[in-house]
């Protein structure tokens, strides 16, 4: 059975290979319940073939991998029942409006009152306005929005992030990360994967750095930063990134949203 | 299969229907080439093809309504394989949802379209002059072998729609399908064809159909023709399905 201690994520030992190719040659990881593990890598690491076999899409070579107590090959359907995934692509549909697409998520996760669990997301991940329009209207980022809304219908407790950030712009970029640090704050167990530095730093509670398919180093940041000779002071000028003059200028609501709670830090 | 199969079925076929009446080209062009091939063949050609029929549109609509499937069906795979593309199917796959229903509730779509573009072709043969004086039973009759050949070339259209690498590699199959009727008894009768391709057109399942399809409309005794035309359409159904399914595995371990 499953207890509050036991890990919400635990794989050990995963392989897989296609024909000639290793993509994972044996990783192991646990992810405690409520925290976000962020798995770090660059193009080609093996970030999406592992999170396609914990959320079911991929079979295994070898290796065991339990998400919420519950073993992926022998136990699928209480997998599915426990998870969703994010893909590395907006997963929606683009001819159905942003509320349709709620809509029909609750109803294939055999949710009562559908409508209101659509209106309740659009509200709160502030696409209310645009949801009876047709997504293919929709900006990248409000895309992004409506398909973490999704993922959130029935409040599964683990939840399969597949590089959320790729593609989008720096407003957006921090939109999903203030999306993702609600989700933790409710409890929810996060696994992201990202080939973004700053993203796992901002984000993570721990952080795992997959390369050619094995897990090179997996700690917090505090015990990542350890592992490097110790910090030299030097004097810099400090002169702003363009990410900071671009944010200052656009003055969009998801840039003072995430500097807020980048102070509370 | 799992104890939602009936009711996730039911939820995403309603969503591939909502794409199609949101996007009522892909009935209108679906429709638009077999009309156009009829009124050409009936005002142009029609007139020095000698069939021993009353009338040339009677003679051809059969033929026609089969075009009208085998163009139908390339929105089957285009619709899955956009699917495919924008990753809607993973994310399906990787919910508590009956993992078949997303396949089944684009077999059973392809079969509403088709049933919706093979009435509206109906009806202009019905302004061309087409008349047949069949009874129920036969236009029933008439009725069950187009589905069974709609879900027979539906299921072929699963295989490039979940296989494909690019949208014109998803519906490029279409075409040889809607060029067989050339090579049957649907424009012309076959004993005016040189031999080996007399041999190819009444062996091929086209011509059986449209034989069949043919009889039963113009109240003839429809013979062996039926038998051979259900059997090439359950045939090419158990095959393509067989293919489809281990796609799908592929696809989805």
């Amino acid at each position: 059975m499953t207890t509050q201690s036991a890990p919400a994520i635990r794989v050990q030992g995963l392989r897989k290979s296609y024909k000639e190719l290793h993509v994972l040659r044996g990783v192991d990881f646990d992810v405690a319940r409520g925290s976000i593990f962020a798995l770090l890598g660059s193009n080609g690491a093996g970030k999406t073939t592992a999170v396609k076999i914990l959320s079911t899409l991929l079979r295994a070579d070898a290796g065991t991998a339990l998400v919420n107590g519950f073993d992926v090959t022998g136990q699928a359907a209480d997998v599915r029942e426990s998870i969703s995934l994010t893909g590395q692509f907006a997963a929606v549909d683009e001819i159905l409006s942003g509320r349709e697409n709620l809509v029909l998520v609750a109803r294939l996760r055999h949710l009562k009152e559908p409508g209101r669990i659509a209106d309740g997301l659009l509200a709160r991940f502030s696409l209310t306005e645009a949801g009876g329009r047709k997504v293919a209207t929709y900006s990248g980022g409000m895309r992004r929005r409506l398909d973490i809304a999704m993922s959130l219908i029935g409040d599964p407790p683990v939840i399969f992030l597949d590089e959320p950030t790729t593609g989008l712009d720096p407003e957006a970029r921090l939109e999903v990360w203030k999306a993702v640090r609600e989700l933790a704050g409710r409890g929810t167990t996060v696994l992201l994967t990202t080939q973004y530095l700053d993203e796992a730093e901002q984000l993570a509670d721990r952080i795992a750095i997959l390369h050619e398919g094995r897990i090179l180093v997996n700690g917090t940041l505090g015990e990542l930063k350890q592992l490097l000779p110790p910090a030299k002071v030097e004097y810099v000028e400090k002169q702003p990134t363009l990410e900071d003059v671009f944010l200052a200028l656009v003055g969009g609501d998801g840039a003072k949203a995430a500097r807020t709670s980048e102070e509370e830090r | 299969m799992t104890k939602h199969f009936f009711g996730d079925t039911a939820v995403l076929t309603g969503r591939s229907l909502r794409h199609i009446s949101r996007s009522p080209d892909t009935i209108i062009t679906t429709a638009i080439m077999p009309i156009a091939m009829m009124l050409m063949f009936v005002y142009v050609f029609g007139g020095a093809i000698r069939t021993g029929a009353d009338s040339y549109v009677n003679y051809l609509l059969p033929g026609i309504l089969l075009i009208t499937v085998a163009s139908g069906i390339a929105y089957t795979a285009y619709r899955l394989f956009m699917d495919m593309k924008s990753g809607i199917f993973e994310r399906f796959q990787s919910m508590p949802t009956a993992r078949s229903s997303v396949l089944w509730a684009h077999v059973l779509t392809s079969l509403a379209a088709n049933v919706i573009s093979l009435v509206v072709v109906v009806l202009v043969a019905l302004l061309m002059g087409f008349r047949s004086s069949a009874g129920l039973a036969a236009w029933l009759a008439v009725a069950a072998v187009l589905i069974l050949f709609t879900l027979a070339l539906t299921w072929i259209a699963v295989i490039p729609g979940l296989t494909a690498k690019t949208m014109e590699g998803a519906s490029a199959f279409s075409y040889p399908l809607i060029f067989l009727p050339f090579l049957s008894s649907a424009f012309v009768p076959t004993d005016t064809m040189p031999g080996p391709v007399r041999a190819f057109a009444e062996n091929q399942p086209v011509t059986s159909i449209v034989n069949a399809v043919r009889a039963l409309l113009a109240e003839q005794p429809v013979g062996d023709d039926i038998w051979i035309a259900l059997a090439w359409c359950a045939g090419i159904l158990v095959v393509a399905y067989v293919f489809a399914m281990n796609a799908y595995r592929r696809k989805i371990s």
